[in-house]
């Protein structure tokens, strides 16, 4: 196990200088003034521009200026945002904000994924399965955004039941409903990996040895068909949570949630592309730590992985 | 039913009464339902099981054998069901029985052993656990203490000696045979009265396989457990069953006393069965009588094909040496754990002839290295070491070209039927693409090549247009051969060529495999883990251990006088062999 | 155990049923798994609907003249901003009095042109670099693997919001396809290696090179065309997340410029006046909606069509 843990580190290494090149590469390989193509068409402010000419090292030569550039990363050196202030600061008044936005969506993904999945595997080919294909179907082509849009105006303006926006104050109860958006638009695929594996576990050879040793069906589904079919399903919620992080832009932008994807969304809409830049690989970053914690968690789930 | 005082054996449980059966089926039919309607598996299907002996149901695949076996316990898949006659478990009949009754039936009246270790065992729980299971829901014992002792000692018996040490491992930690013992333990943990064991040791190479059956034999005995075996293999159930009963079709075509039937087989399925055996062959041909049973039917016979290599040894000695082998290594280096690795002997500096027009069989079980051998002589690795001459050409100074020329005389023919044709390609471009890649003849000249090859393995020429997937894996494995004979080589290797098959089937294909080379004078290196079909088809033996030749020899020579203990254990296992044909 | 004697049965023998070892027994049709795979497609009500929905959103794509007289961008008149239906105007007017369904007529194509070359990028980058990774192993998998890897960890949304902020001024349809398509052929390359490491282990393709064909041959010849069914299945899908993504840029205002007409563009716009005309985001969401069901549906029933073991899981 310690092996395996120390392998995939190793193995993240190449991955995490690759993906900031090629961030830092696509930004700064494009023709003319890398640091004016950052502000877009905004006229910067002389500090701001100065700030961020040292950030990045403009002088010297490419492969330098982007091995300087990892070092302030690696060294917490995150720069400033468009209007001055430390990413730093900004990313630790919005993270936890985020953070609280996809956990509560990721709980809620992973009990729709689970109960779904199992009752409609078990009821396979039943009516309740084919109408939950179906709205998994639609649910999981109606884009995000327009997914966040319908439930606010219909639950958050027609109904009145929740409220529209979210606002400076995020609270639980306020996140709720684009945490429960969230949740239906990604709970399919974790639903379909459920069912599917659900239905190959009950007609696998050792679900049937376990009624041959005179085992009830009261012991059979959960102990030996839901605990197997769970490895699949809870490394897709591990992943989506890696998804999210990223995938926040458009949620947090909607609801006006204050967290990291709103102040992407917000530098977005400002043209603000310094800021865009920073905080993309602030998340991928965060994506590839997930993407590790996954693999990790894979291993303590399945037995065959963990004693190699 | 007893309805009076029962008797009670030492372990407390009643004894049953050895002249009541203890299982009945009665006209037992049991139907699947598929898209194109319903399958009727089992037709009618009646025999009885007494306390404490051994019947085994012999078949080939879709025979409807183990469809009988899950129904005794009412595990059949999904979409199959009793739909009609009864089954009698102590004089009740369960045939009504809900799943909660069947549970109480199930593990401990009835315990079942399945056929594939590697599958049976949940992957995500301890071994342990899986037992304990096993027995707290049998009511064997109870308390966590109990269930643990008894746990350890079930699979002390059926022969983990270690089992307090391992009993928190995996399953995927613990090897086939290991496994088999586990799922055994599992068995018969709960002391059942009837254990169903489905083909318990056909995945396990045939030392370990004979192993686990002594074991299951004598363990049964001991606890006076009646034993349903089901097998494919004639002479494994006429070695450890006292009854027998062949099923075809769906029905019983004949039962009765195992030797009885050996000897004297009415039914002319039967007669084809038992010519069809290899390993009854070997055996056959140390009897009188036995070289009989094809009487009157029209089969192909084992024995023929035995006798046909015997006293060939002159006839080897003078032909022409076709593929010369020596010092072969292949070493693999194998990764242990993080960053070390460690050289696997895969092939461990071997050496052999084959002369033309005979077969030398290439023997050993999985791990021995013969498989590699094989890939090593196509060409298809390079060797670490040593040097292999086909038909005069020493391929390791070989060029590329000469290489790509060698194919052209030796072919390979490989053991999965379902995997060895391109499913997207149709027959006819399946045989013919040693033709095109070797750019033979025009595309008409090709198409008449292809219906001749097909004439030749026996197969319709309209088969040519269609695809593999219409075929059933003897005739696939037809096909194979016809590719294989495409270019008109000279050696074709069979790579466990008739392992796959029912026994009918691969005496069918033995006996094309054989006419194909006198008439076109073929050397053949077959590799199998089959001694039985050695027997039948070699001229030559070469036995493998652990990547190194043990013994070599005729066939006979083998067979009757074999010099290394593991040939003999090679030997001893295979099924049948404690049989005494004949007399 | 007890002296029973065994009574030796023997069913009797069934004149008819002669006994012919291994029949070839030939449907009257021929089958292979295209073919079969065709036949299933054309037994399924939903294969038809979901077909028909693609071809409009084609001839929509194509011939916009054939669906409405109106063309979306003359005739915007601002006092019928967020007007609703009237005649000749199904559908009401945007903020800027321009007509809605019109728009939604003409802005298929750009959809469209985005999905098909999202796939076209996806598949030229992914196909290789699985087919040739799996197939080879060793170094070459390692190396390009590690690639993959690198392109995989950047979520391809982010990827293309880089791309598409950064280059501002060349905002068009092959550029926001490059910005998706560069970054999601990853997934494709990664789901394509498992499945030709998986079928290059099996005997036909040793019994293809111990004929004597070349590795490259073998791979194009008997390797790949047994890998496509995910492949196919992975770019019928990701054709819908195409547009998806497409309309999702659009809307923060970094996919295309409002010159070129969007679904996603028409949904942002309307977005400002959510709550005096909702009919305005509904209909281009819809229209977004149900090409990307259509094309979700259509991976779907392939996928089935094509494996018989999901059909069984069915």
């Amino acid at each position: 196990m310690l092996m395996y843990v120390v392998r995939r580190l190793l193995q993240a290494i190449p991955v995490f200088l690759g993906t900031t090149f090629l961030i830092y590469f696509m930004v700064f390989s494009m023709p003319g003034d890398p640091i004016i193509a950052l502000f877009g068409d905004k006229t910067p402010n002389p500090a701001v521009l100065a700030a961020i000419r040292e950030q990045y090292n403009l002088d010297e030569p490419f492969i330098v200026q982007y091995f300087l550039y990892l070092q302030n990363l690696v060294t917490g050196n995150l720069g400033v945002t468009f209007s001055g202030q430390e990413v730093v600061d900004v990313l630790s008044r919005a993270f936890p904000v985020t953070l609280k936005l996809v956990a509560m969506a990721v709980v809620i993904e992973f009990i729709l994924a689970v109960v779904i999945g199992l009752i409609s595997g078990l009821r396979k080919g039943g009516i309740i399965d084919n109408a939950n294909l179906v709205t998994a179907l639609v649910l999981s082509s109606v884009p995000p955004f327009v997914a966040l849009f319908v439930a606010q105006y219909f639950i958050g303006i027609k109904l009145g039941w929740a409220p529209v926006t979210v606002g400076a104050n995020a609270t639980w109860g306020s996140m709720l409903l684009p945490a429960i958006v969230i949740a239906l638009t990604i709970y399919v695929t974790g639903m379909r990996l459920m069912r599917g594996s659900v239905i190959e576990a009950q007609s696998a050879d050792y679900v049937r040895t376990a009624a041959a040793k005179g085992l009830t069906a009261r012991r059979i589904i959960p102990v030996h068909v839901a605990r197997n079919s769970l490895i699949p399903v809870v490394t897709n919620t591990a992943a989506s949570f890696g998804a999210l992080i990223a995938g926040t832009t458009v949620t947090e932008g909607i609801f006006n949630i204050p967290g990291v994807g709103k102040v992407l969304y917000d530098a977005i809409l400002r043209g603000e592309n310094a800021t865009v830049v920073s905080f993309v690989t602030i998340l991928t970053i965060l994506y590839v730590i997930v993407n590790i914690l996954v693999d990790l968690l894979y291993a303590v789930l399945d037995p065959r992985i963990r004693y190699v | 039913m007893t309805d009076t005082t029962v008797q009670t054996s030492a372990s407390g449980r009643p004894l049953a009464d050895p002249s009541k059966p203890l299982v009945q089926v009665k006209d037992l039919e049991v139907t699947f339902k598929t898209g194109t309607g319903d399958v009727h598996a089992v037709r009618g299907v009646s025999f009885d099981i007494y306390p404490g002996e051994t019947v085994a149901i012999v078949g080939e695949s879709g025979s409807g054998k183990s469809t009988t076996a899950t129904a005794l316990i009412k595990l059949l898949a999904g979409n199959g069901r009793i739909s009609g006659g009864k089954v009698l478990v102590e004089g009740k009949d369960i045939t009504g029985y809900s799943e909660r009754q069947m549970a109480s039936v199930r593990g401990g009246v009835i315990g079942y052993v399945p056929q594939d270790p590697m599958s049976n065992l949940n992957p995500v729980w301890s071994v342990g656990f899986q037992v304990r299971e096993a027995i707290r829901a049998n009511g064997v014992a109870s308390g966590r203490k109990d269930i643990q002792a008894k746990a350890i000692e079930v699979l002390q018996q059926a022969g983990l000696a270690d089992a307090e040490r391992r009993m928190e491992q995996y399953p995927h930690q613990f090897s086939g045979g290991m496994r088999q013992r586990v799922l055994i333990g599992i068995g018969l943990g709960a002391d059942p009265k009837l254990l169903i064991a489905d083909e318990p040791t056909s995945a396990l190479d045939v030392t370990v396989q004979k192993v686990i059956l002594d074991h299951l034999e004598s363990l049964t005995r001991e606890l006076n457990t009646a034993l349903l075996l089901i097998t494919h293999d004639l002479g494994l159930a006429a070695e450890r069953a006292s009854k027998l009963i062949v099923m075809h079709r769906g029905r019983i075509v004949e039962s009765g006393d195992s030797l009885e039937i050996l000897q004297h087989p009415q039914h002319p399925y039967t007669k084809q069965l038992i010519a069809a055996a290899p390993s009854l062959a070997s055996r056959r041909i140390h009897s009188s009588t036995g070289a009989a049973v094809t009487e009157g039917v029209d089969a192909i016979d084992m024995l023929k094909l035995a006798v046909k290599h015997e006293d060939t040894e002159a006839v080897i000695e003078a032909a022409p040496v076709m593929v010369s082998v020596k010092d072969l290594r292949k070493t693999y280096s194998i990764r242990r754990g993080g960053f070390k690795s460690e050289p696997l002997h895969a092939v461990d500096g071997i050496s052999f002839e084959i002369h033309k027009g005979t077969t030398l069989a290439l023997v050993g079980e999985s791990g021995s290295g013969k498989s590699t051998a094989a890939r090593l002589v196509l060409g298809l690795e390079p060797p670490t070491e040593g040097e292999i001459v086909v038909g005069g050409q020493n391929m390791a100074g070989a060029s590329a070209k000469q290489l790509f020329d060698l194919r052209r005389r030796m072919q390979v023919v490989f053991q999965d039927p379902y995997a060895s044709l391109d499913p997207q390609r149709s027959i006819g471009a399946i045989i013919a693409e040693p033709l095109k890649v070797h750019g033979v003849g025009d595309r008409v000249s090709r198409h008449a090549r292809v219906e001749e090859l097909l004439e030749q393995v026996a197969l319709p020429t309209e088969l040519a247009h269609r695809y593999p997937n219409e075929l059933s894996g003897g005739q696939r494995q037809r096909v194979a051969i016809a590719r294989a004979l495409a270019l008109k080589p000279e050696v074709v290797v069979l790579d466990e060529a008739v392992s796959a098959l029912d026994v009918l089937v691969q005496a069918q294909i033995l006996q094309l495999l054989a006419d194909l080379q006198e008439e076109l004078g073929l050397t053949y290196l077959f590799i199998t883990h089959d001694l039985a079909v050695v027997r039948v088809v070699a001229d030559a033996v070469a036995v493998m251990e652990q990547g190194k030749i043990v013994e070599a020899g005729p066939t006979d020579e083998i067979f009757e006088n074999a010099q290394q203990p593991y040939t003999q254990r090679l030997l001893d296992a295979i099924p049948g062999a404690g049989i005494e044909f004949g007399n | 155990m007890s002296e029973r004697t065994t009574e030796h049965y023997v069913a009797p023998v069934d004149p008819d049923e002669k006994v012919e070892v291994d029949r070839v027994k030939l449907s009257e049709r021929k089958s292979n798994l295209w073919l079969d795979a065709w036949r299933d497609l054309r037994r399924r009500p939903l294969f038809y609907i979901a077909m028909s929905i693609v071809l409009v959103v084609v001839v929509a794509a194509l011939f916009p003249s054939l669906f409405t007289d109106v063309l979306p961008n003359n005739d915007c008149f601002l006092e019928n901003s967020n007007a609703g239906p009237a005649e000749g105007h199904p559908l009401g007017f945007t903020r800027q009095g321009c007509d809605v369904y019109s728009r939604i007529v003409y802005g298929a194509s750009t959809s469209l042109s985005v999905g098909l070359l999202v796939v076209a990028i996806t598949a030229a980058i992914g196909i290789p670099m699985g087919a040739i990774a799996g197939f080879y192993g060793g170094w070459v998998d390692s190396l390009l693997s590690r690639v993959g890897d690198i392109f995989f960890s950047i979520p391809y949304f982010l990827a293309a919001v880089v791309v598409m902020s950064v280059l501002s001024a060349h905002r068009n349809v092959f550029v926001i396809s490059l910005a998706i398509g560069g970054f999601a052929w990853a997934s494709l390359a990664r789901i394509l290696r498992a499945e030709v490491l998986q079928v290059k282990n099996l005997e036909y393709v040793m019994a293809s090179e111990a004929v004597g064909r070349g590795r490259f041959s073998t791979l194009l010849r008997h390797v790949l065309p047994n890998s496509l069914t995910p492949v196919i299945v992975y770019l019928t899908i990701a054709l819908g997340a195409a547009i998806t993504a497409e309309a999702t840029l659009s809307f923060l205002g970094i996919g295309l410029p409002n010159t070129i007409m969007s679904w996603g563009n028409d949904i942002a716009q309307a977005q400002t006046s959510i709550r005096v005309a909702p009919m305005a985001l509904f209909w281009p969401s819809l229209a977004l909606t149900i090409t990307v069901l259509a094309f979700i549906v259509l991976g779907e029933l392939i996928r089935d069509a094509l494996d018989p073991k999901a059909r069984a899981r069915r």
